[in-house]
């Protein structure tokens, strides 16, 4: 068994900020992440974030990264320890971690234990949904910008939400024809000022109109649409065909919430968070004492409000355990003003809703 | 396909990585993992659904779905979204290729 003062669980946005917090308030921390390298799905981000400069806006994705990396350069191992190719695959409610890595298990003893583990992608129900040829947007951009590799010839995009917009735009700077975006709602869901630079570009955004059916032997050959009337009711005879080799499925995120539910934390259902998340005081404390959590594993929002909330909660879990982080004060209110101005406005108002909904269940 | 050109990432395609899949041999980059080769070489059919035996290729290519299992040197059910490939590595899927459907 190893004894830690702090474990965290993913190495994103919200599991590197909150590192960095709590060493620097001089906690001893093991970051455990699954992939081979760092920085989740940032990486593969190759657009420039908005927000304010406290979060790095006008910085390409995958710069964020680094720059979050670097940040936890200069500790020693003593201090930092980092699993990279290591899975946590179970919680315990007295704070005990089993991680995989490299064929073997390992136990971990934490005083406390951040859970920053993200989200994963929904999928859509049709028939056919899961021929070959169809895959999350997601899966689209690790195949195209980490390894440089055309998805397809041609792709349809489900979902006109802001990541749908910029994945399709990403599919045109890799070499790919986009041969148009299929949006439900009678509106595009993502900001206007991507819409407008594919619709000059040429894309066609198709509102009112969704996937019916993929049809292919082993992968996927052409889809069926169909339109919806406003009540997201089929309109009959309005079933058109498109062929494609790839339909990129771009309708949303749900929380990576089981390790925070086989720890016995007490989980809700908020539909504007993108399904189970944590319930947690405003501490970032979940039910089961000194287990926090931050990011999108509590509700679906941006890369910007995860790192904010990875730092809060590596002070949190810091103050908590008598770790007197050197600017600690004022860190929590310039964090919490951060994302008081980050959730301002109409596209704040689902998360602030859902936010809502967690602090009355 | 690889992105030849691109106006903001630069991929550095230069030193090969050699395997076999179902005893084919591939071509792969440093850097890869084993289902980014294996979609590069054309690979679209990764598994079977475990009941209906339905054809399932990548999904979330990140290690959630479990659509990309496969066995690897000997070891079964290996996340090929996630496993880098390394030289003379040994893949072959687990499809079941007498299924009668």
């Amino acid at each position: 068994m190893i004894n830690r003062d702090l474990v965290i669980v993913g190495g994103g946005p919200a599991g590197l900020s909150a590192a960095k917090v709590a060493l620097d308030a001089g906690m001893k921390v093991t970051l455990i992440e699954r992939f081979n390298q760092l920085g989740g799905q940032l990486i593969k981000q190759t657009h420039k974030f908005f927000g304010s400069k406290l979060q790095y806006a006008k910085t390409r994705g995958f710069d964020i990264a680094k720059i979050l990396i670097d940040d936890l350069n200069g500790f020693s191992h003593d201090q930092l320890e980092i699993l990279l190719d290591a899975t946590c695959v179970a919680l315990y409610p007295d704070k005990v971690l089993t991680v995989y890595q490299y064929g073997k298990y390992m136990k971990y003893n934490a005083k406390s234990v951040i859970v920053a583990t993200g989200a994963s992608e929904k999928i859509l129900a049709f028939e056919n949904n899961d021929l070959p040829g169809i895959y999350g947007a997601g899966a689209i951009q690790t195949i195209m910008n980490i390894y440089g590799i055309q998805p397809g010839k041609e792709v349809v995009m489900v979902g006109s939400g802001n990541i749908g917009l910029i994945v399709a735009y990403q599919l045109l700077q890799a070499g790919v024809k986009v041969s148009a975006i299929l949006e439900a709602a009678s509106y595009i869901g993502g900001y206007l000022v991507h819409a407008s630079k594919l619709k000059r570009l040429g894309v066609d955004i198709l509102t009112n109109t969704t996937v019916k059916k993929a049809v292919g032997e082993e992968k996927l050959e052409k889809i069926i649409t169909v339109k919806l009337d406003e009540k997201w009711q089929e309109i009959p005879g309005s079933e058109a065909e498109m062929d494609t080799d790839v339909l990129c499925i771009s309708v949303g995120l749900s929380p990576l919430h089981q390790l925070m539910s086989m720890a016995g934390v007490k989980m809700v259902d908020i539909s504007e968070l993108g399904g189970l998340v944590p319930k947690k005081t405003c501490d970032y404390e979940t039910t089961v004492d000194n287990v926090y959590a931050c990011g999108d594993v509590t509700g679906i929002e941006e890369a910007s409000s995860a790192m904010v909330e990875g730092r809060i909660c590596g002070l949190m879990a810091a103050n908590h355990l008598g770790f007197k982080h050197p600017n600690g004060e004022q860190l929590e209110d310039d964090l919490n003003n951060q994302l008081c101005v980050l959730r301002q406005g109409p596209c704040g108002e689902k998360i602030r809703c859902g936010l809502k909904k967690v602090g009355e269940i | 396909m690889r992105v030849k050109e691109h106006p903001i990432l630069n991929f550095n395609h230069q030193n090969e990585i050699h395997f076999t899949y179902n005893e084919k041999p591939m071509v792969g980059y440093e850097g890869d993992t084993i289902g980014a080769a294996l979609y590069d070489n054309g690979i679209r059919h990764f598994s079977d659904s475990v009941v209906h035996k339905r054809p399932r290729g990548l999904y979330c290519a990140i290690g959630n779905c479990g659509s990309c299992y496969m066995q690897v040197n000997g070891v079964e059910n290996v996340k090929t979204c996630m496993t880098l490939l390394e030289d003379d590595m040994r893949v072959i899927s687990e499809v079941d290729e007498d299924k009668d459907d």
